[in-house]
């Protein structure tokens, strides 16, 4: 059939997670919380994380309604950052960011983010890109926000 | 002689392409419209043989610059039965429009405790510039609702527009669920009570013949773009009298008559609401757009769209698995058309209509506070325009269901 091109976007494990999205709940008393739009669509993403003594993510949790891309590449961001400490998730999101840009990038950072890495074929659908995108911005604000918040605490 | 309607393709180029591999199906056209060679050589020839700055030079390119951009002007005016040319001010479009008479009439006119009324369909160019306005004056904001097909609540409207009404601002047709509102009757019920009427025009203009002195409105936006002109030109309609009393919304060269060191005046209408150099080519663009429609008659077009919509609205409606809203009648439905298949996110489905050379628009339509009425996020929508043909609403239903197809097992979770 025609639409055989969109196998190269909605690919197999897309479906899966979009289907049976890992992670998506609630946190209770979340160390730190995030609520992202995209204005041009309107997709919420709530983004709930708990962060130990050590900046490790410990748990991690999300709530939203969105498209097929948008809630996949939340459940797969979910996935990838879980127990990974606070640095190294936002590398990844800059390795993420990075890839769906079509930037260059090492192998080894690709393979730290596990299923996520496959949304590299958003490439070729760049009026989706903020669709694969939110769930890390989101990652990205909620872990800042906390690093504000405790240099704040620090001055 | 009148062009034959069926057969315009030709002078759209643009529409003779393969997007993904396929032909281009463009029903994306309530966001704007492609542009016929009559309009693109209208501007090529403006800018080959008669450049210049209007109302300022006393040679010969000037001469003709302000010709062409006065002729547009009376094109204009003849295309919308406004009074008088003085009565046309060009904008950058039907969003500069609104915020003309919010920032003008608005700022001049409305105090604490005066109430505006829109309805809950407006687009956000007839929304935000009341909202702020009400907020600025401290006056209420006030929402005609929806009947349950997606119609304006008349009776609604009757209990939401009083003495107390200064303004009410109303879409003459909606750029989500393809209503067309009965702006006659709106305007007579806002004049009852002592308010002024303005309308946003921006998807009914391109589409069906408009005549304001029939509807009586005091105001009428909007925008070339969506007729077929080039973007950045658009107009605002005001009745003589309550555009010579409003203050300037601009200040600068062309709107000035003498400027001295401490004061000055103003121009006559319509210069007054003109400061700086204006889109000149953009309205000699919207002039040879009108001349085009014009040339086909605006009732042809109405009734090519409409035979259009008798085709494609019955057969989504009919499909359980998509949701069609608004009006399910075609007789009471203009070319924009919103919809979702159920269990499938607008953007997905818009993906996959692309990868089947189909432009729709999917999102929320600059229309939130509606998207919000009707408890959703957002919604996909088909908008049609003259050089649509029975092949696109052919290709439409047939990429939908291409697309059903794919998702499948999605859909069947949603059941």
């Amino acid at each position: 059939m025609s639409l055989s091109k969109l196998n190269s976007l909605y690919r197999e494990v897309i479906l899966d997670h979009a289907d049976h999205p890992h992670h998506k709940h609630a946190l209770t008393n979340a160390t730190t919380t995030m609520t992202v739009k995209n204005p041009t669509c309107g997709d919420v993403i709530n983004l709930d994380i708990d962060l130990n003594e050590d900046d490790v993510i410990t748990n991690i949790g999300f709530t939203g309604e969105g498209c097929t891309i948008s809630q996949s590449s939340a459940s797969m961001m979910s996935d990838a950052v879980l127990g990974k400490t606070k640095d190294e998730a936002l590398k990844m999101a800059k390795t993420f960011s990075d890839m769906v840009m079509g930037k260059q990038h090492d192998q080894a950072d690709l393979d730290e983010l596990d299923d996520a890495a496959i949304l590299s074929s958003i490439v070729s659908f760049p009026a989706r890109i903020k669709c694969a995108t939110l769930s890390w911005w989101a990652l990205q604000r909620a872990l800042l926000s906390n690093q504000q918040e405790e240099s704040d605490g620090e001055a | 002689m009148k062009t034959d309607i069926s057969d315009l393709r030709g002078d759209f180029p643009i529409l003779d392409q393969l997007v993904n591999d396929e032909p281009l199906t463009y029903l994306d056209n309530a966001a704007t419209a492609q542009k016929p060679n009559q309009v693109v050589a209208a501007l090529t020839h403006f800018y080959q043989t008669d450049n210049a700055n209007v109302h300022r030079g006393v040679h010969t390119l000037a001469e003709r610059a302000t010709a062409a951009y006065e002729d547009a002007r009376h094109k204009v005016t003849h295309f919308i039965n406004a009074a008088e040319p003085a009565e046309v001010i060009f904008t950058k479009g039907a969003t500069d429009s609104l915020n003309l008479i919010a920032s003008t009439y608005g700022e001049a006119n409305i105090e604490a405790g005066d109430e505006i009324v829109i309805s809950i369909m407006e687009h956000h160019s007839n929304l935000i510039p009341w909202q702020q306005l009400a907020l600025r004056k401290h006056a209420t904001l006030k929402y005609i609702e929806l009947t349950p097909t997606g119609e304006l609540d008349m009776a609604d409207a009757e209990t939401k527009i009083t003495d107390k009404t200064k303004i009410v601002a109303v879409a003459h047709a909606s750029n989500v669920m393809g209503t067309v509102n009965p702006i006659a009757a709106l305007t007579k019920m806002a004049h009852q009570h002592g308010a002024i009427m303005v309308c946003d025009g921006a998807q009914a203009v391109p589409h069906m013949p408009v005549d304001v002195q029939a509807l009586d409105v005091d105001f009428y936006a909007f925008s070339g773009h969506k007729m077929m002109a080039p973007t950045g030109i658009g107009v605002l309609y005001g009745k003589r009298d309550l555009l010579a009393a409003m203050p300037p919304y601009q200040f600068g060269g062309e709107m000035i008559n003498f400027v001295h060191r401490y004061e000055s005046t103003w121009n006559e209408l319509p210069w007054k609401f003109e400061a700086g150099t204006q889109n000149i080519a953009g309205a000699v663009g919207l002039g040879a757009a009108i001349d085009y429609l014009e040339n086909l008659g605006m009732s042809n077009v109405q009734a090519h769209e409409q035979q259009l919509v008798n085709s494609l609205l019955p057969q989504l409606t009919a499909d359980r698995q998509i949701e069609v809203y608004g009006p399910h009648d075609p007789a009471r439905h203009t070319g924009v058309i919103a919809f979702n298949i159920k269990g499938l996110h607008p953007h997905d489905v818009a993906t996959a209509l692309d990868m089947e050379g189909v432009a729709v628009r999917a999102g929320h339509h600059c229309a939130q506070p509606l998207m919000e009425t009707l408890g959703l996020v957002a919604t996909a929508r088909a908008s049609l325009y003259i050089y649509n043909t029975q092949d696109d609403v052919d290709r439409l239903i047939h990429a939908l269901n291409e697309t059903k197809e794919f998702f499948s097992h999605e859909l069947i979770k949603a059941e």
